[in-house]
């Protein structure tokens, strides 16, 4: 195994953090080109208008996920070793859902919002400041809501652990459920452009 | 002269193959609200004081390196590169601008408040589920993490729900 360079310590932790500004560099460099900083577009996502969000965002997912999975299989890439976030099943739907009504009314994400700002949008300067707030809140009232935050707590760990199968079989019902996405968004732009 | 965006399944798959090198140099993903939270608590601290912060549990994981934290948190220099990453991008491409972008039932200052408010919601829900599109959506759905689809179930399913009733912010 040659990769996490961290893991193997390859990359010292100086090296780690110069790495990040450019690894950030490929990330917004890759939003703005899919048109990802204008917020009206990102929004269309949820009248069924323009499903570039779901086409950027799950290309993206399944490229990592396979690219992923196979320099694990080639012994490569250890990814035991690749830092897997942890799962607390209340907290993330309710979160998730609460970020789902932000994202409705924003119109742009947390990465987005920074993308927009950088390229003169100053919707996506407010949507910073409003995420500043947010979490500014959070903290505010972690004290009430911090025994939430930690409950339904199942470690990290992976859909396809949880069921029960091997990996291999999540890639690829993932993959094939993505290409099927992408089939019906074209499906959908054609009946409503 | 303003080129048109890329196709978006090429702009996706650049998209995944920075994220894949990041797991391969790194052992980590690519991550957004995390930033936010870093500034957030270094301000908190400059403000407030150090110690009140060290205090609070949901602060202190933050601060390692005291306020000056998020000069050397990964985090908020992987987002001060994408900022970088976008702003080269749309200059190349002729898409700089000096606008608000909003739908045609608002106008500009309208749509600073939706904005903020819509950053706020996010930024609640970002820090509840530990993760935003980018930490839990994309690098922890590509690698399968069961807490990270249960974010984008939720995030969409909400969004879809909810979208009817915000039809006058966008169309």
């Amino acid at each position: 195994m040659t990769a996490p360079l961290t893991e193997t310590g390859v990359l010292g932790p100086m090296g780690e953090l110069l790495v990040a500004p450019l690894i950030g560099f490929g990330f917004g460099w890759f939003l703005e080109r899919g048109g990802l900083g204008c917020a009206p577009k990102l929004a269309g996502q949820f009248y069924f208008t323009d499903l570039t969000v779901f086409k950027v965002m799950f290309s993206a997912l399944v490229t990592a996920m396979l690219g992923a999975f196979w320099l694990d299989r080639i012994g490569f890439l250890d990814l035991r070793l690749v830092y897997l976030p942890e799962t607390f099943v209340l907290p993330q739907a309710v979160g998730g859902a609460l970020f789902g009504a932000g994202f409705l009314v924003g119109g742009l994400c947390p990465g987005t919002s920074c993308v927009a700002a950088a390229t003169g949008r100053l919707d996506g300067v407010g949507v910073i400041v409003g995420m500043l707030l947010g979490v500014f809140l959070f903290n505010a009232v972690f004290t009430f809501v911090g025994d939430f935050y930690a409950s339904t707590p199942l470690g990290a760990v992976t859909l396809t652990d949880l069921i029960g199968v091997s990996r291999g079989i999540g890639v690829a019902i993932v993959t094939l459920a993505a290409i099927a996405g992408f089939v019906l968004a074209s499906r959908i732009e054609r009946v409503r452009p | 002269m303003t080129q048109r965006y890329a196709d978006p399944y090429l702009a996706g798959v650049g998209l995944g193959l920075v994220l894949l090198t990041a797991y391969v140099l790194v052992g980590r993903g690519l991550g957004a609200s995390g930033a936010f939270a870093s500034v957030v608590a270094a301000g908190t601290a400059a403000i407030g004081g150090a110690g009140r912060v060290s205090a609070s549990p949901a602060l202190a994981p933050y601060l390692v390196h005291g306020v000056a934290s998020p000069l050397r948190d990964w985090l908020v220099l992987e987002l001060a590169g994408a900022m970088a990453g976008g702003f080269a991008s749309a200059w190349l491409a002729g898409r700089l601008t000096k606008s608000i972008e909003h739908g045609p039932g608002l106008n500009g200052g309208q749509r600073m408040w939706t904005s903020v408010g819509g950053g706020a919601l996010m930024g609640f829900g970002a820090k509840l589920a530990r993760g935003c599109t980018s930490g839990q959506a994309l690098t922890g759905g590509a690698l399968l993490s069961a807490g990270s689809w249960i974010f984008i179930a939720a995030c969409f399913a909400s969004g879809y729900l909810l979208a009817p009733f915000a039809r006058r912010l966008w169309r």
